[in-house]
C-alpha cells in the first residue's frame, strides 16, 4: 500500500503532468498567430519627440520581455485595478480601497508563496542541498516561534487561498461567474497546505525517511522506508492530484500568460509586416468592375476614368 | 404590450429578480435592446450564407438544417487558426477582474454583460465539444450543449459588445473579449445571423466603396459642396482632386465625414489644412470610405473590403496613404492591413513633403494617421495657428477605443489639441487613454433601433463628460473617430445637454490661419466668434 | 419630538435603507458592485443615485422646493428611463421612501407622537416627488424619441441639403 502511494502515485502524477502540459502547450503553440493584436496600454512609438511607453505598449522584443515579466512576476494588469481612491461619493471625501486591491495582493502572495514553498521542498530531492535553497529556507523561516522556525510563506499561502476561496463563495458577483470546477483548485491547495503545515508543526513525520523516499524517486531507484506516517501519504497524494489535473483544468493559465497574443507581441505592425500563415485569396470588387458600373456617370462628372465612356 | 404587472411588483416593494443561473435564463428580445436582423439582399450582395427575411423576435430563426454542425465545424476550424482563441478559451480563471470594466455592465446592470460571462457563452460550448473535462464532467466543468437558445443568446450578447478591449487591459492573461466577439460573430455569420446595420454598410461598401452606397459623382459633388462652405467662411477656394493619378498622397477618411454632421466640419478642416500646406494629394471615389464594417462581420470580409486601399494606391501610383480620423478604420489599418493585403512594396515609406519627417513606424504599412501628420507639422512650425478662434470652446478629449487600445494614439491628438485651443481639460484618469470608456455604439451598433441600449452603454462616458462640464464648463468633446462624431451628440443630448462634439481637425480648421483669408467672423459651423482676447490656460 | 426632529435623527438610517431598496431592483451581483464601488466614474449609476436620494432626504426636511428637488431627481429618473424597467417600476422608488419612513417610525406613529397633520404633510411631499418624477420620466422618453430622429437626420445631413430637401433659413 505504501508502495502504491509512495511510488506509483507520484510517478503517475508526474507523467500525467508532463505529458498533459506538453500536449497542451504544443496544441497552443501549433495554432498560429495570424494577426498582430497586442492590447496597447500606453503611448505608441511614432514620432521621435513623443515619449513612447516602453512596457505598456512595447515596440521591440526587449519591451515585450519586460511586459511579460511584469505580468508574470508582479501581475501588472491585475494591479491596474488597484488605486486608493480619494473621490468617493458616500459620506464625503475619504480614502476608499477597492476590493480588487485585495485580489491582487492575495493572488500575488499566493503565487509567490507557492513558488517559494515549491523551491523549499527541493531540499528533499537534492543532496547536497544547493546553497540557494538553503538561503530561501533560512530567509523564509527567520521568524522563531518557540523552538521552531515558522515559515512566513506557510502562513501567507493559507491566508491567501482562504481569501481567494471565500471571495468566490461570498461575493455575489464572483459567485455568479464561478463554475463548479472553480471551487476545486483552491480547496485542493488548501488541503495540501494544511496537511503540510500539520506535518511540520504538529504531527512531525520522520524527515530522514521522507528524504530517503524522495531521493529514491528522483534517482529512479524507488524504495519505501518504513514508518513515515499516513499524513505524509495524504500530503503526497494531494500533490499528485494537483499535478495530474493541472494540464486539464484552468490551472494551465500559468502557461497561458506567456503565450497570449495580446501581451507577447510588440506593437509594431505598421513597421514590420506580420505574416498570416493561412492567408488565402478572397473575392474582391476590383476597380474595373466599379468603373464598369459607374464609368459613364464618372466621366460626366469630370472624374478621371480608365476607359472612354463618352 | 407586456402583461400587467402584479400589485406588489407595481409598488416595486420586495422586488427581487428571478434567481436562476445565467445558463438557464433565456434572453428576451425587446424593442430597443436588439438590432434588426440582416436583410437578405445585403447578405446576397456579398455572398454571405442563409439570406432570408427574419427578425430576432421570431420564434423560428430559419436556420439551415445543419446549423449546429456548421457552427461547431466553424469553431473547430477557428481553434486551429487562432492561438488567441485557444488560449482565451482555456486560460480564464474567472477571477472577476474584468467584471466591472464593461460599459454595458456598468450602465445596464445586466450581469451577463460582465466580460467573463460574455466569453463564457462561447466557452461553455467549446468545453462541451472540444475538451476532455467538458466531455466527461459536463455541467460541473462548465460545459453546455449548443441549442437554439444558446445561439440566440450569442446574438443578443455578441451584438451587445463594442469590441472596445477595456476588459482586456485589466485581465491578468490579456484575454481579449473583442477577439472573442469578433470570432463569435464570424460563427453567427456562418448561419446568416448578422445585424442589418452591419450587413448593409458591408454590402454598400463592397460595391460603391462607401457605407451609404453613394455613387462616385455624388461623392465628388458632396466634397465640392463642402469647398463652397469653406469659401463662405474663409474666402479661400480650396480645390481637392479625385482619382488623380500621380498624386503624392492618397487620402482616405470615413465617409461619415463627407455626409454626416458634425463630421462634415472635420472634412472642412482636412481640406483647409491640405490646401494651406500645398499637399499633393487626391481623394478616391473607389476607396471612398476608410470605415470597414467587415471587421464586425468576419476576418475574410474585413480583408475583402480593405483590399481597395492598396489596390487604389497602386492604380493611382501614389507614394503613400494618409488616413483620416476614425477608430475602427485604424484598428484595421494598424493591426490587420499589412498582414492581410500587404506587402505594399509598390509604395514608399511615408515622408512628410512639408517637414521631411520620415514616418519610420509606418515603413511597412505605408499609411499614417492624420493626427501624426498634423502633430509633426505643428511641431515644425509649418502652419500658422490662432488658437483664440477656439476660445468659445472649452474642450475635453475622448479617446476612441480602437486608437487607444489597439494602437496607442494618445499624445499626437493631444499635442494638436493643445496647439489649436486655449481651453483644454482632461476627463478623470480612469476614463481616458487606455482606460477610456467607449461611446457605447461602436462595432456596428450605432443604429437607431438600438438607442436605449446605446444610452446605457454610453452612460459611463457621458458621466465623465458631465463631471468636466459641471466643474470646468467644458462645452465640447473633441474626438478622432467618425462613429463618435455620429453618436456622441446623441449621447450628450440625453445625458449632458449643452455639450457639443467636434472632430480634432474641425478645431484645427477653426484655428488655421490661411493665406489670403478674410477676417473670420464665424467658426466653421457659422457660429460667431467672440471672446477673441488671448485665452489663458485653464 | 415632532416629525422633523425624528426624521433628522433617523436620516442616516432612512437614506441607507432607501438606497438598499433601490439596489435591490437590480440583480444581486450588480447591486453589490453599485454599493461597493466608491469611484464615481467607475460606478456612475450607483453614485448618481446615491447623490440624488441623499439630497432628496435632506429636502424632505427643508420644504421640497421644486427648483432644488428637480436637479436631484432628474439624474435618477434619467437613468431609470433607459434601463430595463417598465415605467411603473422606473419611478416606484419614490413610493419606497414612504414604506421606509413608516417602517422606521412605526412605534412613534402608533404611539401617537406624530400628529396626523404632520403625516399628511409628509405624504403629500412624497406624492409631489412622485408626480414630478413622472413628468421627468415622460420628458426623458420624449427626448429619446427626439434624439433618435435627429441622429437619423444628421447621418445624411449633407445629402439632404444637397438634394434641396431641407432649407437653410439663413439663405
Amino acid at each position: 500500500m505504501s508502495f502504491f502511494f509512495g511510488v506509483v502515485v507520484p510517478y503517475a502524477a508526474l507523467i500525467t503532468f508532463f505529458a498533459g502540459l506538453v500536449y497542451r502547450v504544443v496544441k497552443w503553440a501549433r495554432a498560429p498567430v495570424p494577426f498582430r493584436i497586442p492590447t496597447t496600454c500606453g503611448q505608441q512609438k511614432s514620432l521621435p519627440w513623443i515619449k513612447a511607453s516602453k512596457f505598456d505598449n512595447p515596440s521591440s522584443t526587449a519591451g515585450v520581455v519586460g511586459r511579460i515579466a511584469l505580468e508574470a512576476l508582479l501581475f501588472r494588469s491585475l494591479f491596474r485595478n488597484t488605486r486608493a481612491e480619494k473621490v468617493s461619493w458616500q459620506g464625503g471625501p475619504k480614502l476608499a480601497y477597492r476590493w480588487e486591491k485585495w485580489l491582487w495582493l492575495a493572488a500575488l502572495s499566493f503565487h509567490w508563496s507557492f513558488l517559494i514553498i515549491f523551491l523549499r521542498h527541493l531540499r528533499f530531492f537534492t543532496a547536497p542541498v544547493p546553497s540557494l535553497i538553503r538561503l530561501i529556507d533560512g530567509v523564509d523561516g527567520f521568524l522563531r516561534v518557540g523552538a521552531q522556525g515558522l515559515f512566513i510563506t506557510d502562513v501567507l499561502i493559507l491566508v491567501a487561498v482562504t481569501y481567494l476561496f471565500l471571495r468566490r463563495v461570498v461575493l455575489p458577483q464572483v459567485r455568479y461567474i464561478s463554475l463548479p470546477s472553480d471551487y476545486f483548485p483552491p480547496l485542493l491547495i488548501l488541503s495540501l497546505a494544511l496537511s503540510g503545515v500539520l506535518m511540520r508543526y504538529f504531527f512531525r513525520v520522520d524527515v530522514t525517511a521522507v528524504k530517503e523516499l524522495a531521493m529514491g524517486l528522483v534517482t529512479f531507484h524507488p524504495k519505501v522506508p518504513e514508518g513515515i506516517g499516513v499524513l505524509f501519504y495524504i500530503h503526497l497524494f494531494l500533490v499528485g492530484s494537483l499535478f495530474a489535473c493541472f494540464p486539464f483544468s484552468k490551472l494551465v493559465h500559468m502557461a497561458g500568460i506567456f503565450l497570449t497574443p495580446t501581451r507577447n507581441l510588440p506593437n509594431d505592425s505598421r513597421a514590420n509586416r506580420h505574416i498570416d500563415p493561412w492567408d488565402y485569396p478572397v473575392k474582391i470588387h476590383p476597380y474595373e468592375m466599379y468603373e464598369q458600373e459607374f464609368g459613364k456617370k464618372m466621366a460626366e462628372a469630370g472624374l478621371p476614368v480608365e476607359k472612354r465612356w463618352m | 404590450m407586456a402583461s400587467l404587472p402584479k400589485p406588489d411588483e407595481l409598488a416595486g416593494i420586495n422586488y427581487n429578480p428571478p434567481r436562476t443561473g445565467w445558463r438557464d435564463t433565456p434572453v428576451e428580445f425587446r424593442r430597443g435592446t436588439y438590432c434588426y436582423g440582416a436583410k437578405p439582399k445585403n447578405l446576397e450582395a456579398v455572398g454571405l450564407p442563409n439570406p432570408r427575411d427574419w427578425s430576432p423576435e421570431d420564434q423560428d430563426w430559419k436556420l439551415p438544417e445543419n446549423w449546429k454542425e456548421i457552427i461547431l465545424e466553424g469553431l473547430r476550424e477557428r481553434l486551429g487558426r487562432f492561438r488567441s482563441l485557444q488560449i482565451f478559451m482555456d486560460a480564464c480563471v474567472r477571477c472577476g477582474a474584468c467584471a466591472d470594466k464593461c460599459h454595458f455592465f456598468i450602465g445596464s446592470g445586466d450581469p451577463r454583460n460582465m466580460p467573463v460571462l460574455r466569453a463564457e457563452l462561447l466557452r461553455s460550448v467549446y468545453r462541451r465539444d472540444f475538451t476532455t473535462a467538458g466531455k466527461i464532467f459536463g455541467k460541473l466543468a462548465g460545459a453546455r450543449d449548443l441549442t437554439e437558445e444558446v445561439l440566440k443568446e450569442w446574438y443578443y450578447y455578441f451584438f451587445q459588445c463594442t469590441e472596445c478591449r477595456r476588459c482586456s487591459v485589466f485581465c491578468p492573461f490579456g484575454i481579449d473579449t473583442a477577439e472573442i466577439t469578433i470570432l463569435a460573430r464570424e460563427l453567427l455569420n456562418l448561419v446568416g445571423c448578422n445585424i442589418d446595420w452591419i450587413a448593409a454598410p458591408v454590402a454598400n461598401c463592397y460595391r460603391t466603396g462607401n457605407h451609404l452606397g453613394i455613387q462616385p459623382h455624388a461623392f465628388k459633388d458632396m466634397i465640392d459642396f463642402c469647398t463652397e462652405d469653406i469659401e463662405k467662411v474663409t474666402g479661400v477656394k480650396v480645390e481637392p482632386t479625385f482619382n488623380r493619378k500621380g498624386a503624392e498622397v492618397l487620402f482616405i477618411t470615413p465617409s461619415g465625414d463627407v455626409f454626416a454632421d458634425p463630421g462634415t466640419y472635420t472634412l472642412m478642416g482636412y481640406l483647409m489644412l491640405f490646401h494651406e500646406i500645398g499637399l499633393d494629394y487626391t481623394f478616391s471615389t473607389y476607396a471612398s470610405d476608410g470605415g470597414n464594417f467587415g471587421l464586425f462581420t468576419s476576418h475574410e470580409m474585413m480583408k475583402r473590403l480593405n483590399a481597395k486601399m492598396y489596390a487604389e494606391a497602386g492604380r493611382l501610383g501614389v507614394k503613400w496613404i494618409l488616413g483620416g480620423e476614425c477608430g475602427h478604420m485604424w484598428r484595421v489599418i494598424h493591426q490587420y492591413m499589412g498582414t492581410m493585403n500587404g506587402p505594399a512594396d509598390f509604395l514608399e515609406e511615408p515622408v512628410s513633403p512639408i517637414t521631411g519627417t520620415r514616418f519610420e513606424h509606418a515603413r511597412s504599412t505605408k499609411m499614417i494617421h492624420i493626427a501624426e501628420f498634423t502633430a509633426d507639422l505643428i511641431r515644425h512650425n509649418k502652419v500658422k495657428l490662432d488658437p483664440g478662434r477656439n476660445n468659445h470652446l472649452k474642450v475635453t478629449f475622448h479617446d476612441p477605443r480602437n486608437t487607444s487600445r489597439a494602437m496607442g494614439l494618445f499624445e499626437e491628438p493631444r499635442y494638436v489639441l493643445r496647439s489649436v485651443c486655449n481651453h483644454f481639460r482632461e476627463m478623470p484618469e480612469n476614463t481616458i487613454r487606455e482606460q477610456t470608456f467607449c461611446c457605447g455604439s461602436g462595432a456596428g451598433l450605432n443604429t437607431d433601433e438600438y438607442l436605449e441600449m446605446r444610452l446605457r452603454g454610453g452612460f459611463p462616458r457621458a458621466n465623465a463628460v458631465r463631471y468636466v462640464h459641471e466643474k470646468y464648463g467644458v462645452n465640447t468633446v473633441a474626438c478622432v473617430c467618425a462613429i463618435d462624431r455620429a453618436v456622441l451628440p446623441t449621447l450628450m443630448d440625453y445625458w449632458v445637454p449643452g455639450v457639443g462634439v467636434a472632430g480634432l481637425h474641425e478645431l484645427v480648421g477653426n484655428a488655421l490661419v490661411m493665406q489670403g483669408e478674410n477676417d473670420r467672423t464665424t467658426d466653421l459651423r457659422g457660429n460667431p466668434l467672440h471672446g477673441r482676447e488671448e485665452g489663458e490656460d485653464v | 419630538m415632532n416629525l422633523a426632529d425624528l426624521l433628522t435623527k433617523k436620516q442616516a438610517v432612512i437614506l441607507e435603507r432607501w438606497f438598499q431598496w433601490f439596489l435591490e431592483t437590480y440583480p444581486a451581483e450588480t447591486a453589490r458592485f453599485m454599493r461597493e464601488e466608491k469611484n464615481r466614474f467607475a460606478n456612475p449609476v450607483g453614485s448618481s443615485v446615491y447623490q440624488g436620494i441623499e439630497g432628496l432626504c435632506q429636502e424632505l426636511l427643508q420644504g421640497m422646493e421644486l427648483d432644488r428637488v428637480y436637479p436631484l431627481l432628474d439624474p435618477i429618473v434619467r437613468i431609470r428611463a433607459v434601463q430595463d424597467f417598465p415605467p411603473s417600476r422606473a419611478v416606484a422608488f419614490i413610493f419606497a421612501l414612504k414604506k421606509v419612513i413608516f417602517e422606521e417610525l412605526e412605534s412613534e406613529i402608533r404611539g401617537g407622537q406624530i400628529s396626523v397633520e404632520e403625516l399628511l404633510e409628509l405624504e403629500s411631499r412624497i406624492d409631489n416627488l412622485a408626480l414630478l418624477s413622472f413628468d421627468i420620466y415622460t420628458q426623458c422618453r420624449e427626448k429619446v424619441s427626439q434624439i433618435r430622429v435627429e441622429e437619423i437626420k444628421r447621418r445624411s445631413e449633407r445629402l439632404l441639403q444637397r438634394a434641396n430637401l431641407v432649407v437653410d433659413p439663413s439663405e
